[in-house]
Parts: structure tokens; C-alpha cells; sequence
């Protein structure tokens, strides 16, 4: 393939700042080399824009490894472009043909507030992890590594649920923008050890909780999030979830008014 | 200015300097903590972990990132795993040992305390990791399971299958969200730091600035943590992420925190090679591979031919031969010059001619393809959707990269800078790894410092030192912001001809040329000419596009090659001035049959740099090491 180039044209969804009204600006990839990324060929064109004086197309990015979430956008309509389990920064130019015709739009979402160009704002889903993503234990508590043991399958599945990167992707696949299936990895990874269940109740309800306050949309379960996430999250995650969410409501025990000794 | 140099490494034999230490910190009871304000520049490992801690013990935590997430920060990418000295696996392992392999690999170049220190409270980490739920890989019945990294001969890594960078970082992540959750820490994302405030002698805030809205913020604190990480883009292509920069550390070294051995890189061994022109970074593929691969090249200079048409008798498996007893786990810097001298001998592989295979065949034979994808399957997807070849079938091609800067800040043993008050952790410190760092050691340095380090010299550097109380009102907050202010007008108003990249790209050349994995005198005198001339023509031709009140990637970036340059030049005067090789600083001049001769007479201490002024020569300092405990001996894994 080495040696191999390619000539694309991009639609690319333009637009200053949160409050300015966007549009599409066509613009020429010229030369594109079949090994590199999506990035560097948008790199490319960034220098070609720069070159005449213009401002380059925004768009977060930052390992270009596949690993750190900060990339992605929607290509022809499919977050994160054509090849499944792949971030944008990983897609590589050997996936498109010579002459093809791209429209590059941000996430689109109501929780996801527009920044600039290809790039949205984020940061509810980071409310929602402060909202319960976690387990309680503060440094100098913990006891050997290997004083709890965890079953083979537990841990690997938890780990499973763990590798999403938080990108989004899943919200601007769905149509009615859910985070549910970020939402529930999270609620998956800590619920399947033995350290994550004693706090299971609290996590499901102020997590869901978190989730609906951002704004983000209810599941329908359609799947079209788990068809676009790079890390194929799985859909039985949500399914987790809503049983840990109704169980948590139904069983959920008053707090203690007198608190503890003291 | 020696006593500037002050290790304060504390009294008592190496196992119990951090016994003692912690006993004789001055301490600051509960109430009083909530009083006392910190601020931690960066959120990767070092400084989520220590922003989680701080804000657990009651101290009220100002955490920033340039990042939009906390979550994003480049300790994520970390794929191999995590060093602690648990012995689970029954092999021989203890602190000591820990502590040993991690001197010598360092080649005698870092200090012993804080080294014994780390492998001393590794296994603290894996116990608090684990309870804050990271999904290490176990074994069947139950226990974590490890592997081995190079430079080690037990197998003392923990792991994640290839993420455990992500896994490790999402926890101190998720501690630090807890702690946002209960109002100890205040999170301020999209900030570059762009200045520290100095007060009285003590750090007491800094500058930043807003990258969605420009604006310019001032914060006050009573003591401030810098965590942002290493430098290996002064290289420009390199493994670590686009935003890795050493602005914030660059910044701090300006009010008067001393660099320590800047010439101090790690250039990784297996990497994927170069594609093209249009490359912006490299990726790593981790070491963890070579417990499994095998690395070769054909014997025959020249020969071209398709891996599997070469029979084994006419393959170099040239880690096992050099090194018999470390084979291919041999530790990364001299993993990383083997792979050098057989491409300059013409037996490289690829049509570039740089890079040497690294097999899986026999380990696919041995153990079955399922178990390789087990350990390494998301390696291998990686690497077969950046380079199209599937890693299964044919041997990956790889070759060195600039991957992890064991240089960095100059600190003492309580991690606080020569600037009072200001405290530097993970890669931004110099600390713990010497002139070369083993794999699986930064995770645990970042989450030491972090976690367990930090949160008492902190605690003793609050409670015994007497701060005034300052606001942002201060002149001195005023007037670093304005120079803050100045500085970016002056960049947006050069309107130049050359892109942020173009200049950053050929900086990269001059220091991979003369600065990367061989130096020597003429090359890095070479380059010492170079670089002030590039630094002319960024201040004079550099173009930035827009305007600085709103997002502005290329501002951004042009503010960090800027400190890159300045940096670079620092690194070739490090590098000219110790006129020796050891570990990742290899002079060419100073060698026995290709491996690096130290000259322990003449430098066996720390190069810290004070800075002395813009265009004026920084001034060498020096701190002498000591070595009671591992003896001073030639490095060797043969």
C-alpha cells in the first residue's frame, strides 16, 4: 500500500463560537498518503488553510492512539467515521477511496455545548462520574492486594466495561442522545468487583440521577451507541444498569438519622 | 548557591530514611488543613492522585488541566503495566531488589533515598489501586496476576491487559472526581499554566490562561504542585500526546526552579516506525511484547526478502545473543542502541531501512493464538490499523522513539523545587529514574508521588512555614499577568510566514540529529548554532492565526514550541558538558564496544541548571551523588 495517495474532497461544519451561526466550507485534500491518519491528513489540511491566512479547523485530539477520548466527530453521519472500534484518530487513510466526498459535523447533543468547529463540550459526562463513578476509599485504608479475591470472569469482564474512554460517541450515535451506555460501563466496571458493591445503590441512583440533570435523552436501547463505540461497550451494560437502578429504588435503605457512635 | 542544592535526604540506613522522615515532618491537625489552600497544575497520574489525596486529607485543592477532561491526560496511554515489589509470584523479589534494578537501570544516576522510597511504598499502590477498583488481570483462582519488563529478572508488573495506563488514571481520576463531588477540589479545566507567582521567596499561585476564552486568570495558593508531565516533543515526533508540553515546567524553571539533567531521554526501543512526511506522532508499542516477541534481523546486509522466506539460520536474534541472560528483556536504552547500530549496518528492515522485527511466531506456537490476544490483543488491533499488516501473520516492524524524559525539575528529597513552596511530581521532576528509566516505572513514580509522597512534605511544608496571607490583588500576581499578556500579544503580532508545525518540525530535526540517540561533541556544537537561529525565526516569521480572546489551537501551540527551543538549547549544553555516556545520554566519544562508559570520577552527580536570564547562558550546578547501598559497578546484562 506504501506510496499510495489519494484526492478528497471534505465538507467540513465550520463555526466560530458557541453563539455564531455555523455552516459548511469545502475544502480540497490533495495528496493524501494512504498511511496516514484522519488527523494527519486534516493536519495537512489545517497547514494549507494556515498557509492563507485563514483560522484552521478546530477538533480535539491529543494521544492519537485510540486511548484518551479526546477525539471524534461524525464523518457521512457515523461518529467516528466508517470502521468499527476505531477512534477518528486511528482510522487511517487506506479505508477511503480516491475522490470520495466527506461531511465532517461535531457531536451533536444538547448536553454537548458547541465550542468551536469540530469541537463540543463535554464535561457532563465528567458530572456524572463525580455524581458516584467511584469507590470510597481513601489512601492508608487499603488492605493487601490479594486479600480479596476476584473471580477470573468477574475481572475480566469488569475490565471490559472499563476501557471506555468517555469520548461520546455513544451520545451522538443516539437519537435521543442518551449517555446511557457510558453511564452504565462505568456502574458495570465498579458493580462486578467485590470492592464496587458497597456502595452499588447510592452509584446507580445518583449516576442515573446525573445523567437525566445534564440533559442527556432516555435509551430506548436501539443499540446504535454500541455500534459506534470504539471500545465496543457492550449493550448488556445498560440492561446492568437499569436492574442495579430499580433494585437500588426498590431496596434502598433509609439513612440512619443518629449516624454513628460518637 | 550550594546550599541551594540541599538533597535533605534524611538520617538512618536506606530502610529507614522515610520512617524517619515521616516521623519527623511537622504535622497540620485537622482543622487547620481546610485553611491551607494547594494548587496542582496537571491531572495524570502524579497529579489527580496527589489533588485526590490532598482534598481527602482537608486541604482545599485548586486542580487545572489543558485538557477538556481530567480523564484525558497522556498517563492514560501508558500500556505495560506497573512495577511493585509484592513477590506474589514467589521469584525472589523484595524492596531491596526493587530498589536495586531500579538504580542500576537508572545507570547510577539517581539518588539512592528517593529510589529506595518508591520501591519501598510500590506495593502500597497496588494494594490502593486495587481497592479503588482497577481491574487488574488475575489469574484463575482469583489472585493478580503479573508479567515481566525489561531490566528486571522477576516478574513484579501488574497490569490491565494493554491499558494499564488508562486503568491506573481513571482510578486516581475517579478519586479526584470524589473529592470534586465533596468540595475539597475545584476543578479548572482547559487552563495552560503559564507563570508561577512568586511571593517572599515561596510559590504562592499562578497564571493562566482560559483556552476557550483566552482570558487571563491569576490563582493564590499556599503552596503549588506542578505534575505536567515530560518533554519528549521538544522532538516534536515522539509517543507522547500532542499537548505534552513543557511549558508549565518551563515557566517555573524561569522564577527559579532548577532543570535537572535535561539530556536525560528515553528513546523507547519498540515503536512503530515512521510512515511519512505528513506524520504527527509515534506510536509505542508496549515492552511488555518482548516478553513474548522476538527481535531480529536477517544476518545478510541488504537482504530484502519477505520475513517468512528467511530461515531461521540466516535470522539475528541479536538481544539474545549480546545479552544472553536479559535476551529480549534487555532494558530499553540498550535495547533502543542495538536496534540503531544493526540499521546502521544495513540489515534494517522496512524500504526506510529503519526497523528491526519483533516476532510472535514461536510464542503463537508455544502458547496458541488465543493467549496472545489475551495479553496482547488490543496491541496488536493497534498496530494492524495503523500499519495494515496483522501482527498474527507477520512479524510487527518496529524501531526507537523518544518516548519518556527522565530529566525534568530539580527536586529534594521531599519533591519541593529550589523555589520554596513549589512542589514538582511524575515525569516533571527528574527524581527517581537516573539516565535511564525501566518500563513499568512511571506509573508507579507518578501514583508514589501522588499518593504517598506528597501528602506528608506537603503537610510538613505547610505546617512549618510562615505564610502571609496573599490575594490576586498582589502586585506580583499583577504583573506576571501582564507579562503573561505581553508575551502573547507579542506572538499574535508577528504575523510571519511559517506555520507553528514547520518550526516545530525542524526543531525536532536539529534534536533528533544531534540530541536523540547518539551525541557528540561536534554534532551538539553543530546544533548549540542551530537552534538560536531557529529561535530568530520563530520571534520573527512565526504566524498565528485569529485572535488570542477566544480558542486558539495554534496560539496554543505556538507558546509551547517557544518554550521547546529555549528548552532544546538547554538539553545540547547538558548534553556537551557531561562528557560521558550513561544510560539514555549516549556520547559517542565515551563508549567500550558500543555500550556507555561512565566516568563516575568526573560526573557522578546531577547537572541542575539555574536560569540567568532570557538569551543569557544558564548556570550548571552541581549535586553530588552518593552511592552506600548499590555499589558502583559497569552496567551489564550479558
Amino acid at each position: 500500500m506504501a506510496g499510495k495517495h489519494l484526492n478528497l474532497t471534505l465538507k467540513v461544519w465550520r463555526q466560530k463560537g458557541p453563539k455564531d451561526q455555523g455552516g459548511f466550507v469545502e475544502y480540497q485534500a490533495k495528496n493524501v498518503s494512504v498511511d496516514a491518519s484522519f488527523l494527519e491528513m486534516l493536519d495537512a489540511v489545517n497547514e494549507e488553510i494556515i498557509g492563507k491566512g485563514e483560522e484552521p479547523i478546530a477538533f480535539d485530539h491529543d494521544c492519537r492512539e485510540g486511548i484518551c477520548g479526546a477525539c471524534g466527530f461524525v464523518i457521512d453521519g457515523e461518529a467516528h467515521g466508517p470502521m468499527r472500534t476505531t477512534t477518528v484518530c486511528q482510522l487511517h487513510m487506506r479505508n477511503f477511496n480516491d475522490g470520495a466526498v466527506l461531511t465532517l459535523e461535531p457531536f451533536r447533543a444538547a448536553a454537548f455545548p458547541m465550542i468551536q468547529d469540530l469541537m463540543v463540550n463535554r464535561s457532563g459526562l465528567d458530572r456524572i462520574i463525580s455524581a458516584g463513578g467511584y469507590i470510597s476509599a481513601n489512601v492508608g485504608n487499603a488492605v493487601d492486594a490479594n486479600a480479596n479475591l476476584v473471580p477470573k470472569a468477574d475481572a475480566d469482564e469488569a475490565m471490559s466495561s472499563a476501557t471506555c474512554i468517555g469520548c461520546g460517541a455513544c451520545v451522538a450515535a443516539c437519537k435521543n442522545a442518551s449517555a446511557a451506555l457510558f453511564t452504565s460501563a462505568k456502574i458495570s466496571h465498579m458493580v462486578l468487583l467485590p470492592q464496587g458493591k458497597v456502595e452499588r445503590q447510592e452509584r446507580a441512583i445518583r449516576m442515573v440521577g446525573a445523567m437525566d440533570a445534564e440533559g442527556f435523552g432516555a435509551c430506548t436501547t436501539t443499540g446504535a451507541c454500541e455500534a459506534a463505540c470504539p471500545k465496543d461497550i457492550q449493550l448488556t451494560n445498560i440492561s446492568r444498569m437499569n436492574r442495579e437502578f430499580f433494585s437500588a429504588n426498590m431496596t434502598k435503605r433509609e439513612k440512619h438519622k443518629d449516624g454513628g457512635a460518637g | 548557591m550550594a546550599n541551594k542544592l540541599d538533597s535533605k535526604i534524611p538520617s538512618g540506613d536506606i530502610e529507614s530514611k522515610w520512617s524517619n522522615a515521616k516521623f519527623d515532618y511537622k504535622l497540620v491537625n485537622p482543622a487547620n488543613k481546610r485553611k491551607h489552600s494547594v494548587i496542582v497544575v496537571g491531572t495524570g497520574l502524579a497529579g489527580a492522585s496527589a489533588a485526590a489525596s490532598l482534598g481527602e486529607l482537608g486541604y482545599k485543592v485548586k486542580a487545572f488541566c489543558v485538557h477538556e477532561s481530567p480523564r484525558r491526560a497522556h498517563s492514560v496511554a501508558a500500556q505495560g503495566g506497573i512495577n511493585a515489589a509484592k513477590n506474589y509470584q514467589n521469584d525472589g523479589d523484595s524492596t531491596y531488589r526493587l530498589f536495586y534494578d531500579t538504580v542500576k537501570g537508572g545507570d547510577f544516576r539517581a539518588r539512592e533515598a528517593n529510589v529506595y522510597r518508591l520501591a519501598e511504598v510500590s506495593a502500597n499502590i497496588i494494594d490502593q489501586m486495587v481497592a479503588q477498583g482497577v481491574p487488574f488481570a488475575r489469574e484463575y483462582g482469583g489472585t493478580l496476576a503479573n508479567r515481566s519488563f525489561g531490566g528486571a529478572q522477576v516478574s513484579r508488573t501488574f497490569y490491565a491487559r494493554g491499558q494499564t495506563g488508562q486503568q491506573l488514571l481513571l482510578g486516581a481520576y475517579s478519586e479526584m472526581m470524589r473529592q470534586v463531588d465533596a468540595g475539597t477540589v475545584e476543578l479548572r479545566t482547559r487552563r495552560e499554566m503559564l507563570d508561577v507567582v512568586v511571593i517572599d521567596g515561596k510559590a504562592r499561585g499562578i497564571i493562566v490562561r482560559n483556552l476557550l476564552t483566552g482570558e487571563i486568570e491569576s490563582h493564590e495558593a499556599d503552596a503549588v504542585v506542578i505534575a505536567s508531565g515530560g518533554y519528549s516533543n521538544v522532538f516534536f515526533l515522539s509517543t507522547n500526546a500532542m499537548n505534552c508540553a513543557v511549558t508549565a515546567a518551563w515557566k517555573a524553571h524561569k522564577r527559579g526552579a532548577y532543570f535537572a539533567n535535561p539530556c536525560y531521554t528515553q528513546i523507547h526501543p519498540t515503536c512503530i516506525p515512521v510512515h511519512g512526511e505528513n506524520q504527527s506522532k509515534l506510536t509505542l508499542m508496549s515492552e511488555s511484547l518482548r516478553n513474548d516477541g522476538r527481535v531480529w534481523v536477517p544476518k545478510a546486509v541488504g537482504d530484502k526478502r519477505h520475513p517468512s522466506d528467511i530461515p531461521e539460520s540466516e535470522r539475528d536474534y541479536y538481544l539474545e545473543r549480546v545479552y544472553p541472560s536479559f535476551g529480549n528483556l534487555a532494558p530499553r536504552d540498550v535495547a533502543s542502541r542495538q536496534a540503531k547500530y544493526r540499521c546502521d549496518e544495513g540489515r534494517g528492515v522496512n524500504e526506510s531501512g529503519k526497523a528491526v522485527y519483533l516476532d510472535f511466531a514461536d510464542s503463537i506456537k508455544r502458547l496458541g493464538e488465543d493467549k496472545i490476544s489475551e495479553r496482547y490483543g488490543n496491541l496488536f488491533e493497534m498496530y494492524d490499523k495503523i500499519t495494515g499488516d496483522n501482527p498474527y501473520k507477520m512479524p510487527m516492524r518496529i524501531y526507537p522513539a523518544p518516548h519518556y524524559t527522565m530529566g525534568g525539575l530539580w527536586v529534594d528529597y521531599n519533591l519541593e523545587s529550589t523555589v520554596p513552596g513549589l512542589f514538582i511530581a511524575g515525569e516533571a521532576n527528574f527524581s527517581d529514574h537516573g539516565a535511564n528509566r525501566l518500563g513499568a516505572s512511571a506509573l508507579m513514580q507518578g501514583l508514589a508521588d501522588g499518593y504517598f509522597v506528597l501528602p506528608y512534605t506537603l503537610g510538613n511544608y505547610l505546617g512549618g512555614t510562615k505564610l502571609e496571607k496573599v490575594t490576586t490583588t498582589h502586585d506580583a500576581f499583577k504583573s506576571a499577568a501582564d507579562g503573561v499578556k505581553q508575551e502573547i500579544s507579542k506572538m499574535m503580532g508577528i504575523k510571519g510566514n511559517r506555520t507553528v508545525d514547520s518550526i516545530h518540525k525542524e526543531l525536532g530535526n536539529i534534536m533528533w540529529e544531534y540530541c536523540g540517540m547518539g551525541r557528540n561533541e561536534a554534532g551538539l556544537k553543530k546544533a548549540l548554532q542551530e537552534i538560536p537561529k531557529l529561535k530568530e525565526e520563530f520571534w520573527n516569521n512565526v504566524r498565528i492565526p485569529g485572535e488570542a480572546n477566544y480558542l486558539n489551537v495554534e496560539l496554543e501551540k505556538a507558546g509551547r514550541v517557544a518554550d521547546f527551543i529555549e528548552l532544546g538549547e538547554l538539553m545540547c549544553r547538558d548534553a556537551l558538558e557531561r562528557n560521558e555516556s550513561c544510560g539514555g545520554h549516549y556520547r559517542e566519544e565515551y563508549q567500550v564496544d558500543g555500550e556507555a562508559k561512565r566516568d563516575d570520577a568526573n560526573f557522578c552527580h546531577v547537572a541542575a541548571w539555574e536560569y540567568t536570564g532570557d538569551n543569557k547562558p544558564a548556570t550548571r550546578h552541581k549535586e553530588e551523588l552518593t552511592f552506600d547501598n548499590v555499589h558502583l559497578a559497569t552496567r551489564s546484562y550479558k
